[in-house]
């Protein structure tokens, strides 16, 4: 049975060699064709996305360790600041202390330099005082032995010599 | 329903017109579709351009399970042209199937004809020598025919012509058949009501099976052709 009448009166028959010929010249100029058109400029695309991605890879990468280096420095520098606030703070107790110890002394100076002058004041007051007494006790003594005596003695006289008199008296007792 | 073909003697080259004229369409096709696809091209690919680099990197693929691709990179576009070429000479006879002008059959598969798929054929064997004998030097690729033992030699003879044969024969008859069948059925669609309410669902069913094989015949050649060419250029084998 021939089917070949069916379909396909072409072909078999005999054999064409311009068909041969149109099959590869078609076929290679198809080919260059699309190489210049279609192929070459899709390959080029996808060769350029390649590297855009290995490109963007390779920044990427460079980007974690330009970060990681960053946050390295911002690690030490952190830990710098704080080593630096806590001698900071230390220098700045000890200081603290030193004035405070300072100003205590300078305090407790001032205190008794107060208390001193306020001694001495009290003896020279008291020493005021003491005199003072003399001097009146010496005046009624010439008092009383003028009203005693009934005679007039000059003050001044009489007060020398009880004055003298107390005066040994004093050193007597 | 004889036919004949559209033959035209130039000297003592004699052209099938109808073969010539549906090589001329497929190329014209496949040129469309690729330099449609490939306008406008963007890093970020969208709409035909992911499918044009689905092609590239599907041809890639089968290159690469052949050969390293150092090798195999000086085949790419022969593949995807290839790849892209069959497969739309496969799938041109199926919505037109035997249109006849004049008692001569002008559309069909030109692939459905012997003398192109051979002519392809012995294209990739003569490219394979090439690379051979280019790639590993005339001695290196020579002394591949006595090997392993020397009497090998006459078996290696046939092998490089079963090959050619084999790779062109299988497509042909893979198409052949698939029009035969579609030629069948339209005669039976062709024949009366009941016969085109009989040949309705099979027709169908086979146009859809004919889809099928148009892709599955143009992988099988893209991948055969790799395999032969990766047979004959890299020393491993």
């Amino acid at each position: 049975m021939n089917l070949d009448y069916l379909v396909l009166g072409a072909g078999a028959h005999n054999f064409n060699g311009g068909d041969v010929i149109a099959t590869l010249v078609i076929f290679i100029v198809l080919m260059a064709l699309l190489k210049k058109f279609a192929w070459g400029p899709l390959m080029g695309i996808m060769q350029q996305r390649e590297e855009l991605v290995a490109s963007e890879i390779d920044a990427a990468e460079n980007a974690r360790k330009e970060s990681a280096k960053l946050l390295e420095e911002q690690r030490s520098l952190l830990k710098e600041a704080r080593t630096e606030a806590q001698t900071i703070i230390e220098s700045a107790k000890k200081q603290g202390e030193v004035q405070r110890d300072e100003i205590i002394t300078a305090a407790r100076a001032e205190a008794n330099r107060l208390k001193e002058s306020a001694v001495r004041e009290i003896e020279t007051e008291k020493e005021k005082a003491i005199a003072a007494v003399r001097e009146e006790v010496v005046s009624l003594s010439v008092l009383a032995a003028s009203k005693v005596l009934g005679k007039e003695i000059s003050e001044e006289d009489n007060s020398a010599l009880i004055k003298e008199t107390i005066a040994k008296a004093g050193e007597a007792k | 329903m004889d036919h004949g073909a559209p033959e035209l003697t130039i000297g003592f080259l004699t052209f099938n017109l109808s073969t010539v004229l549906m090589l001329v369409v497929t190329a014209a096709i496949v040129f469309l579709i690729a330099f449609i696809a490939t306008r406008n091209l963007k890093l970020k690919p969208t709409g035909m351009q992911n499918f044009m680099e689905w092609v590239m990197d599907f041809v890639k693929g089968i290159i690469q399970s052949n050969m390293d691709w150092k090798t195999g990179g000086r085949f790419h576009i022969l593949g995807i042209t290839l790849i892209m070429f069959i497969a739309v000479a496969n799938l041109l006879g199926l919505p037109f199937s035997g249109i006849i002008v004049g008692g001569d059959l002008w559309w069909k598969s030109p692939t459905a004809d012997p003398t192109v798929t051979l002519t392809l054929a012995a294209m990739v064997m003569v490219l394979a020598t090439y690379y051979g004998i280019k790639m590993r030097g005339t001695g290196n690729y020579f002394r591949t025919f006595v090997q392993p033992m020397s009497f090998m030699f006459p078996l290696k003879i046939v092998e490089e012509f079963a090959n050619t044969l084999t790779l062109g024969l299988r497509l042909y008859g893979n198409i052949y058949a698939g029009e035969i069948l579609l030629g069948l059925l339209a005669g039976m669609a062709g024949s009366g009501a009941v016969g085109f309410i009989g040949a309705i669902i099979p027709t169908m069913a086979w146009q859809g099976f004919s889809i099928f094989i148009g892709f599955i015949q143009a992988f099988i050649f893209t991948m055969l052709t790799m395999v032969y060419l990766s047979h004959k250029v890299s020393a491993d084998h």
